[in-house]
């Protein structure tokens, strides 16, 4: 087997207080002995019920966080802390409103000390590739939502990640716009060659885009399912759309996560 | 005692910082309908649509003044207001040009400007710096909130006697009450505006290895700008208050001291004199962080710079 590129080694996450021996301030366990592995170019998504600790994994995976128990590792060295080779991208674009998109696209670049000259080649490239030539000196307030995602995603590119930690990044958009963006994640995906570790509530998303579904128990979260999607068209995500196959996917997915049996909505 | 820090934080002004992502927002949510470059071009349709109600709105504005122009020259006659409760505009007029030949009306009034314009820098250098490191240092403001709050509700202008014992009649004691005056909403605006930076913002920050220091000059400074400028805004007006206050309780120069010798001289046209210049001050002195307050954040969305209920 491959060398693993992200990896959680029975990690286990509390909150709260950590000596609650009297008992008045119990701990919340997020999520408990989790492992799992991405290999080099993997995409892989996460789904489970809302509050199962998804985004704890994602916090724990860019070095934000520290596990409680067990190791994250990414090319198989600890993480201890936020590395270059991990990017995320959210649900909010968390643009800078007082700079240019160009500008946004730059920030990781900047921070990390990459000179004027090179970053700007970077971020004129990403800028076009994710067809934002045209607002390259506008400022986020003036872009719809779904150019504001794009500028996002070509700032979470800019810092060139091995490894792409995704938190539910399409699911504030509208369902047209929210396609053409899967599709220009998918084609990055592919021809970059980069590992995705995708966390999102909508499963068609987590079908259509990744090689394999990792489902989650609610809190405290453990992975309880993993399904591997043998489908064609990895970085053509509407043509998996359209693939006969696909219902019986999400129909496992549905009842792996009890929608529609207990009137519970994920 | 209640928890001070929440006291503190509550008086601070309405934030502007969350007014203008609110606007934000709900320009973003109009643009999502019309895909490609049609946003920008249907901000453009609203911003003709406020131009031609801002020229309506001026002119009613200018239909005001007149009115009220009008109002003081004749009204105090018609009404029978005696001139030493209520002089005419124009005796006020003249009275204005009489200082300007005989009292340095000139002279006075540049010393006024003067001490706002150093009253006022300084006290937002102080409240600013003051602002910043607090809202970097959780624990500082833990210790000092308490006194920040007894000192904020102290009323400062009662400071005055005590500078002018403590430095004389000279400039130093009216531009200290004027950067006591000012130091507190810059303060109040600055540390609310660090608190309340969105802490995803942060992350993110951290996610490229930002140092500290990277994440207050990329993030945490730019982010408190609305804020710091509502503060600068109230701040201006503050100054020319705290000025004139000094220059009420001693010494020989300022608008201040020309005011009161009108009021000892019974003479009520130079007490409006006065009042008037003092208020031109005050209103170029916030004119002049609107100027800069547009330059900095011409990122945000347009909005009504002039309007009264954001300023004070």
């Amino acid at each position: 087997m491959a060398p693993a590129r992200l990896e959680f080694r029975r990690v286990t996450k509390t909150f709260g207080n950590r000596n609650a021996a009297d008992g008045r301030d119990p701990v919340i366990t997020a999520i408990e002995d989790v492992s799992l592995s991405l290999t080099q170019g993997e995409v892989v998504s996460l789904i489970g019920p809302s509050g199962c600790g998804k985004s704890t994994l994602l916090n724990l995976g860019s070095g934000l966080d520290r596990p409680s128990a067990g190791m994250v590792l990414v090319d198989e060295e600890q993480v201890d802390g936020p590395n270059s080779h991990v990017a995320f991208m959210l649900q909010k674009d968390l643009l800078l409103p007082w700079r240019t998109i160009q500008a946004n696209v730059e920030l990781g670049q900047e921070i990390q000390g990459v000179p004027a000259e090179r970053r700007r080649k970077v971020s004129r490239e990403l800028i076009a590739k994710y067809h934002l030539s045209e607002f390259e000196d506008a400022y986020p307030h003036q872009l719809s939502g779904g150019m504001r995602q794009r500028a996002a995603l070509a700032r979470t590119m800019a810092m060139d990640p091995d490894v792409l930690l995704l938190d539910e990044p399409f699911s504030a958009l509208d369902a047209q716009t929210k396609m053409v963006l899967q599709t220009d994640l998918a084609r990055t995906l592919k021809s970059e060659g980069k590992t995705a570790f995708l966390i999102t509530h909508d499963l068609v998303e987590a079908v259509a885009l990744s090689d394999r579904v990792l489902v989650m128990s609610s809190r405290p979260g453990r992975i309880i399912e993993e399904i591997t999607v043998e489908l064609p068209d990895r970085d053509k995500p509407i043509a998996r759309r359209s693939h006969p196959d696909i219902a019986g996917y999400i129909a496992k997915l549905m009842s792996l996560l009890h929608i529609g049996e207990e009137n519970e909505a994920a | 005692m209640a928890a001070p820090k929440k006291v503190a934080l509550a008086t601070a002004q309405p934030n502007p910082a969350a007014t203008a992502s609110c606007a934000a927002a709900t320009s973003c949510a109009a643009a999502t309908i019309e895909p490609g470059p049609a946003p920008l071009t249907a901000a453009a349709r609203r911003s003709t649509r406020l131009s031609r109600l801002n020229r309506k709105e001026t002119w009613l504005s200018l239909i005001v003044l007149v009115l009220f122009v009008a109002g003081w020259e004749w009204g105090p006659v018609l009404l029978g207001i005696a001139p030493y409760n209520i002089p005419r505009l124009s005796a006020v007029f003249s009275e204005g040009v009489h200082l300007y030949q005989n009292s340095e009306l000139l002279w006075h009034s540049g010393i006024t400007c003067f001490e706002v314009l150093v009253g006022f820098t300084l006290g937002c250098l102080l409240g600013a710096v003051m602002g910043y490191l607090l809202g970097m240092s959780p624990l500082t403001e833990i210790v000092a909130s308490p006194y920040i709050l007894a000192l904020q509700i102290a009323p400062k202008v009662a400071f005055a006697p005590l500078f002018i014992l403590w430095f004389g009649y000279n400039m130093a004691p009216k531009i200290l009450v004027a950067v006591l005056i000012v130091f507190f909403p810059i303060l109040i605006n600055v540390l609310t505006s660090i608190r309340t930076v969105d802490p995803a913002l942060i992350n993110l920050a951290r996610s490229f290895k930002a140092s500290r220091w990277q994440i207050f000059w990329k993030i945490e400074f730019p982010a408190s700008m609305p804020s710091l400028f509502s503060g600068l805004r109230i701040g201006s007006t503050l100054a020319v208050i705290g000025v004139t206050v000094g220059e009420f309780v001693g010494g020989n120069t300022g608008l201040g001291y020309l005011l009161v010798q009108g009021e000892g001289q019974g003479n009520t046209a130079s007490v409006f004199a006065a009042i008037i210049l003092l208020t031109a001050i005050g209103i170029i002195a916030y004119g002049l962080v609107i100027l800069a307050e547009r330059y900095v954040l011409r990122y945000l969305p347009k909005r009504d710079f002039g309007d009264v209920a954001t300023s004070v």
